[in-house]
């Protein structure tokens, strides 16, 4: 493959040659059932054990509390329905926000149909939910607030902290997806009161196919997945120990790195922000500028769809993602686009780029003179363009 | 996801732009679901189309049938311009995915405008051609999950 730029870090990450090493003896070398009772066996299982701890420690959790599985995706869905399940005697009632990944808008809209209530909460211009709203849609009924971390889309943090403050005051159950946020902003969950958590692999230069479920000791859900014994016999299936090693070889790296390396992709992020704000009209940056993550950028060009304006990325070697209807396989444009209050026509035209560790100032350099021709040509394709240019005269 | 014609329409668009003072000139689909359409026709005193440009906002799929359906019409009489359906543009792109024919579709919808507007500009009939709807898109399926 030719040489490209990767700026597409949210959707995955290259997993880190390190991981590869720490992974590689746990599929030839040290491949023994960790159930098992020969000394085969147990490298593996001290193997998982190694992982979980790196994992705890760096949430400030304990071993015991760390259940693995085979991503984001299961873990949301495991957090959800088994709350649901598990405390229905309590109430039917579920909070969540109109910007969550599909893995827990799709897994409430499911609980929807098993007869649960779900509020979504609605979002301020920049993507962060409204703490009074959270507070006047608690009913004597809930049984989980599920906010994520920070979104995937544009990058905005949300008030964690305010909200585990009030899930913990009200008695209430606080689930949040951290896939986009863990490894990038350090979080402890004592300190957050945060009694279930989110996380995948990928998303951290560590394997696909795995990821964990933080479950707060006392939070009293069921398995997911039934089978062995394996996880404290709640969640079944002989474990996936490469994963798990390379898992938490990710983590140990990325905690090992963080502070160093969000500085270079928030100084980096900066300059791409202003870059193209600055040489592309009629751009706007989605999300929050304060409370984002380090790495995100997001952009709405006017008058431009947002696949067109990938494919031509693409031409160029650079690989970002869209909330266009076209990317998302419907005619509606990304749910967070529009919770934010973009109109429908604009939110057609969005970019992210996501840089990684190996993000270089030559790549943004390049990215940005590329989105700047790419932003033109495709302005002067639009019918949309020539109106406006047609009723306001020329370019502002 | 694209075939090699898609693509190549998209990266070198046939006959893109506009045309000053044009015979008639057609603009379909809307901004809410990312596609518009504009069709610009040159047609002569014999009924031949001359020239044809267009503008679209909108996806891939949706630059490569503009551009096919151009290619199709030009230098056609009205009649056999007519005749251009969506599905001809399809098979002369070798194909578009599924939840992209909607753009085809639009193509076609955007050249019936263009010729709608020829037509009123010089108070004739023309055969076959019916008022285009402007606003084209087709339901979305409703997945169960």
């Amino acid at each position: 493959m030719e040489k490209f730029i990767y700026l597409d870090n949210a959707a995955t990450t290259k997993t880190a040659p390190e991981v590869v090493e720490a992974m590689l003896p746990y599929f030839t070398e040290y491949y023994g059932n960790a159930s098992a009772v020969y000394s085969l066996g147990s490298k593996s299982k001290e193997a998982i054990a190694k992982a979980r701890k790196i994992i705890a420690d760096s949430l400030g959790a304990k071993d015991n509390e760390i259940y693995f599985t085979a991503g984001g995706s299961e873990a949301d869905n495991w957090a959800l329905k088994a709350t649901a399940e598990a405390y229905r005697e309590k109430g039917n009632h579920i909070i969540t926000s109109k910007i969550e990944h599909h893995a827990i808008l799709h897994t409430c809209e499911y609980l929807e149909k098993q007869g649960f209530e779900v509020t979504y909460l609605d979002v301020d211009e920049n993507g962060v939910i409204k703490l009074d709203q959270l507070k006047a849609a608690i009913r004597p009924t809930t049984i989980l607030i599920s906010i994520m971390f920070a979104n995937n889309e544009i990058g905005t943090v949300e008030p964690v902290a305010e909200i585990g403050k009030i899930a913990k005051e009200r008695g209430i159950l606080f689930h949040t997806d951290a896939v986009q946020a863990f490894g990038q902003i350090p979080i402890q969950v004592d300190e957050l009161n945060i009694d279930m958590l989110s996380a995948s692999g990928h998303k951290l230069n560590g394997p696909k196919g795995i990821g964990f479920l933080y479950i707060r000791k006392g939070v009293k859900i069921r398995s997911y997945i039934h089978g062995g014994a394996q996880e404290r016999k709640r969640r079944a299936g002989t474990e996936n120990v490469p994963g798990i090693v390379g898992l938490g070889k990710a983590v140990e790296l990325a905690f090992d790195t963080m502070e160093e390396r969000t500085a270079k992709e928030r100084e980096l992020r900066d300059y791409l922000l202003k870059t193209v704000l600055k040489e592309v009209p009629f751009t706007r940056v989605n999300g929050s500028r304060t409370h984002r993550l380090p790495n995100n950028a997001n952009f709405c060009f006017q008058f431009i769809e947002g696949e067109s304006l990938l494919i031509m990325l693409d031409m160029e070697g650079i690989c970002g993602s869209s909330g266009s209807a076209c990317t998302s396989g419907s005619l509606d444009p990304s749910h967070v686009l529009l919770a934010i209050g973009l109109p429908h026509e604009i939110a057609h035209g969005s970019l992210r780029l996501t840089l990684g560790a190996d993000t270089t100032k030559e790549e943004i350099d390049t990215a940005i003179t590329a989105i700047k021709k790419i932003v033109a040509q495709l302005r002067e394709m639009s019918p949309l363009y020539e109106d406006y240019m047609k009723k306001n005269g020329s370019q502002q | 996801m694209y075939s090699e014609k898609v693509m190549d329409h998209f990266k070198n668009p046939r006959n893109m732009g506009e045309i000053e003072g044009a015979s008639g000139v057609g603009t379909v689909g809307n901004a809410k679901c990312g596609d518009i359409m504009r069709i610009f026709l040159d047609i002569d005193e014999a009924g031949i189309i001359r020239d044809v440009k267009f503008k679209t906002f909108g996806c891939g799929a949706a630059v490569a049938t503009s551009s096919m359906a151009t290619e199709l019409v030009k230098g056609k009489t009205i009649q056999e311009a007519l005749e251009v359906t969506n599905q001809a543009v399809m098979e002369a792109l070798d194909g578009l995915p599924p939840v992209k024919v909607h753009c085809s579709l639009l193509a076609e919808e955007a050249i019936h405008a263009a010729l709608w507007d020829y037509a009123e500009k010089n108070r004739i009939h023309i055969e076959g051609l019916e008022k285009p709807k402007t606003d084209i898109s087709e339901e979305e399926e409703e997945e169960d999950y």
